[in-house]
């Protein structure tokens, strides 16, 4: 079938509706994107398939991921006229059981309600309030709690991620169902692309990938241009700690092609580019499938919905370059050549990709969009703060004990996103810092945790707000090693153009790595920041520019274990090896013995139930003793 | 990575017929696609023979020091023969920082090689990648195309075992 027009739209839209809403079955949504089905997902998904083969009162299905990863594989169950349900840690021993138990609707067994995560309030997505909550007229259950007020979930507000989780990525008619392609067709049928343009600028949408350039304006530069016009999908997520694209390719890959084909109708473009990570495969493979369903209903091609407007989809992989995320380099691999940056004397919307004008977004900018068509510039601006509209996708990951994907409105404080959706760092450790921005940005201590999530505020305390990547540190790490691991990762990244950030970088990683060895000499720190100053001055692309930052935040805010490497060498976090030992507290320890049966290297000595005795010699500080203490009688000395 | 000279072409027989139709029909002989081209080689051959190499210069009128640059600057291109299983260790920031580095340093120790080399009988090559995505079961390793989450350095053994 070829859609012609919003009407088209509205019958598929009304029956999927119902399908996702207000099952006649019990549905079954199993989040199978690359993170759940690494924990079991897809296990769990075959088991319950062949389990119920014979049901066809239960159907089993699949969608994209929730966000929750910590707690994964997760399972959502509902049907009409009963409460909606999620499950977590459904792996496949557990799944048949959850399900039998839903159908009974009988939660009595403790092993079941121990897996219960909460009950869905309101499924409606952010774009859905014409339509009634179908959970409202049902009796919730007893003692257990909303899903929305769980810590992970209060307070996140979802616009970009707004059907992970709740659509199968497989899908276009589910797309249809939560008002997909409405925006597009809208936009077609009734908008002048001057006027999408300017709904984008007045949105305040500023580009997630990084860098924050506000869409509306590169929409219109490079309209102005003439030539034969690109659209870019940066979708090379290569800042390591981030996942936010590859989530929402994997679980709702039409808003980007949404949001390309809207920006290739506001720009005036008929050919669109997803230029996607090598590591991704199964973001490449839901793609792929969801760019051929949207051919089949004609919103790709030639003369979309009868219109003179054509536009279509060209998929290329990566190579593993992370300077590919860099949108001259983007450009360069996308033409088949070696990713080096150019200068940016001439801008990329004017002359880009094969030398003609370009526009380049990334996932999440894209995936925005449509929402932003459909709700209007004032509504989605009136999320988040006067320089920072909208909302964010972050990934939460590291030493947190809820990791997971979410979206928060703009402008909350670090504080909220770290201890109350994330809840903090696992057992009795202490949090140390958080890490936003990639290797590009930087790391901000406890003391500026009441820090807002916005551009302006990130960089003033010398961070970025980067692609979204958050990762969590504890009094574990060692702040010096994670300015070495950032300098090592940009080191084999840079592409060695512009000698400040290949000899730059190369000497400050030699600088830090002697520290970490024990080498550390007086004037060290000095070298750094001077080296540091020079390497973001005089670096030609965004890659050099801010690769000292790392090295230049954990100076500002963690200098005495600078010094302490330095001075005493000494690393009290326990990651230098030469820098400290471990060793047994008498007092604290049992003599469980169970460090001496882990131990590879037969260091750890002593009989039951008396304190053992370490022997420093035989000791290669492999840890392994250390994480299996459970009385914490092993020390970092 | 070799020198072009000494650059290994292992024992591999190589199907010029398929290649060429793979060039042609799946890439359109297009010299944009050249990446593509080559990744879809080292799908077919587990690594870029330089035969085939050449014989991509030949069909898209590219000089073989091009060819030669592209495969070198990206990281997943092997110009060497690689193992029958491929195991990747993620050193990620979030799996760095749950201990990573250490449970690279067990697979070197167990297997005897370093970072981007192949054991002997050709069973394992060890390859670090910067970030899968599944930041939240770090530390993750893949071996072929599965996952292993929340991996401790004593595990390494039993799960290098399952592969043969």
């Amino acid at each position: 079938m070829i859609i012609q027009s919003v009407k088209d739209l509205e019958k598929i839209k009304e029956e999927y509706r119902l399908k996702l809403n207000l099952p006649e079955t019990i549905k079954v949504n199993i989040g199978m994107a690359s993170c759940g089905i690494a924990a079991g997902a897809k296990d769990s998904f075959e088991t319950a398939k062949l389990a119920f083969l014979d049901d066809k009162n239960i159907d089993i299905c699949q969608t994209g991921c929730i966000g929750y990863c910590e707690v994964e594989p997760l399972v959502e169950i509902l049907s009409k006229g009963r409460p909606r349900m999620m499950f977590k840690h459904v792996t496949k021993d557990k799944i048949v059981d959850i399900i039998t138990a839903y159908t009974n609707n009988d939660f009595s067994d403790k092993k079941i309600l121990k897996l219960i995560l909460g009950q869905v309030k309101d499924p409606r997505s952010l774009l859905e309030d014409d339509m009634d909550n179908p959970q409202e007229k049902i009796d919730p259950l007893e003692g257990i709690p909303f899903l929305e007020e769980t810590p992970f979930f209060k307070g996140q507000v979802k616009i970009a991620l707004r059907n992970c989780g709740y659509v199968d990525p497989d899908s276009i008619e589910e797309y249809f169902g939560k008002q997909g392609y409405q925006a597009f067709l809208t936009a077609l049928k009734e908008t002048k692309p001057q006027e999408i343009i300017t709904t984008v600028k007045e949105s305040g949408l500023r580009g997630r990938g990084g860098g924050g350039f506000p869409a509306g304006i590169k929409w219109a530069t490079c309209a102005r241009h003439e030539g034969e016009r690109s659209i870019i999908c940066n979708a090379d997520e290569g800042d390591p700690g981030a996942y936010m694209d590859r989530s929402i390719l994997e679980g709702d890959p039409h808003s980007v092609i949404e949001g390309m084909l809207i920006a290739g109708l506001a720009i005036g473009s008929s050919l669109g580019f997803m230029y996607v990570r090598n590591e991704y495969p199964l973001a490449v493979k839901r793609l792929v499938n969801a760019i051929k369903q949207a051919t089949a209903y004609g919103l790709l091609g030639e003369n979309i919905a009868g219109s003179d407007f054509s536009f279509k989809i060209k998929i290329s992989t990566g190579a593993g370059a992370f300077v590919c995320g860099e949108s001259t380099a983007l450009m360069a691999s996308l033409e088949g050549k070696v990713g080096r940056p150019k200068a940016k004397y001439v801008h990329t919307v004017e002359k880009g990709f094969r030398d003609q004008p370009t526009n380049l977004n990334n996932v999440e900018t894209y995936a925005n969009v449509p929402a932003i068509l459909l709700k209007g510039a004032p509504w989605y601006a009136g999320f988040g703060t006067d320089n920072s509209k909208g909302t964010k996708a972050f990934s939460l990951v590291g030493k947190v004990k809820n990791t997971g994907l979410l979206e928060v409105p703009m402008g909350i404080p670090l504080r909220d996103i770290v201890f109350n959706m994330g809840q903090g760092v696992p057992g009795k450790k202490k949090f140390k810092a958080v890490q936003t921005g990639g290797p590009s940005g930087g790391c901000i201590p406890e003391s500026l945790m009441d820090t807002p999530v916005d551009y302006q505020q990130l960089a003033s305390v010398g961070s970025i707000m980067g692609s979204g990547g958050m990762i969590v540190m504890d009094e574990n790490t060692c702040m010096v090693d994670v300015a070495r691991y950032f300098l090592d990762f940009l080191k084999e990244e840079s592409c060695g153009q512009c000698n400040p950030c290949r000899e730059g970088i190369k000497q400050s990683l030699d600088i830090l790595t002697g520290i970490c060895e024990g080498n550390g000499k007086q004037g060290d720190i000095e070298l750094l920041e001077e080296l540091g100053s020079m390497i973001q001055k005089f670096s030609l692309c965004g890659l050099g520019t801010s690769a000292p930052n790392p090295v230049l935040t954990t100076i500002k805010y963690f200098r005495e274990e600078y010094e302490s490497h330095i001075i005493d060498k000494k690393c009290r976090a326990g990651v230098c090896r030469n820098l400290f030992i471990y060793e047994i507290d008498e007092t604290a320890c049992t003599g469980c013995g169970l460090c001496a049966k882990k131990c590879p290297q037969d260091a750890i000595t002593g009989t039951k139930k008396e304190p053992h005795i370490l022997e420093q010699d035989k000791c290669i500080k492999c840890g392994i003793c250390y994480d299996a203490c459970k009385f914490d009688a092993i020390v970092i000395k | 990575m070799g020198e072009v000279s000494t650059q290994n072409n292992g024992d591999e027989e190589i199907d010029y017929l398929e290649l060429d139709q793979m060039i042609e029909k799946e890439f359109d002989g297009n010299k944009e696609n050249l990446i593509m081209i080559l990744q879809a080689i080292q799908r077919r051959y587990n690594y870029l023979p330089k035969a085939t190499l050449l014989y991509v210069s030949e069909k898209l009128d590219l000089p073989y020091s091009k060819i030669y640059e592209v495969s070198t600057f990206y990281s997943t291109f092997s110009l060497e023969p690689r193992g029958k299983n491929i195991v990747s260790i993620c050193l990620g920031t979030a799996c760095h920082v749950r201990g990573g580095e250490r449970v690279k340093e067990q697979i070197e120790k167990t297997l005897d090689i370093k970072d981007g080399e192949t054991t002997p009988d050709k069973r394992y090559t060890l390859e670090s990648v910067r970030c899968i995505g599944c930041c939240s079961l770090g530390p993750v390793i893949k071996i072929n195309e599965d996952m292993h989450g929340r991996i401790k350095p004593d595990q390494i053994e039993t799960v290098l075992n399952q592969y043969e």
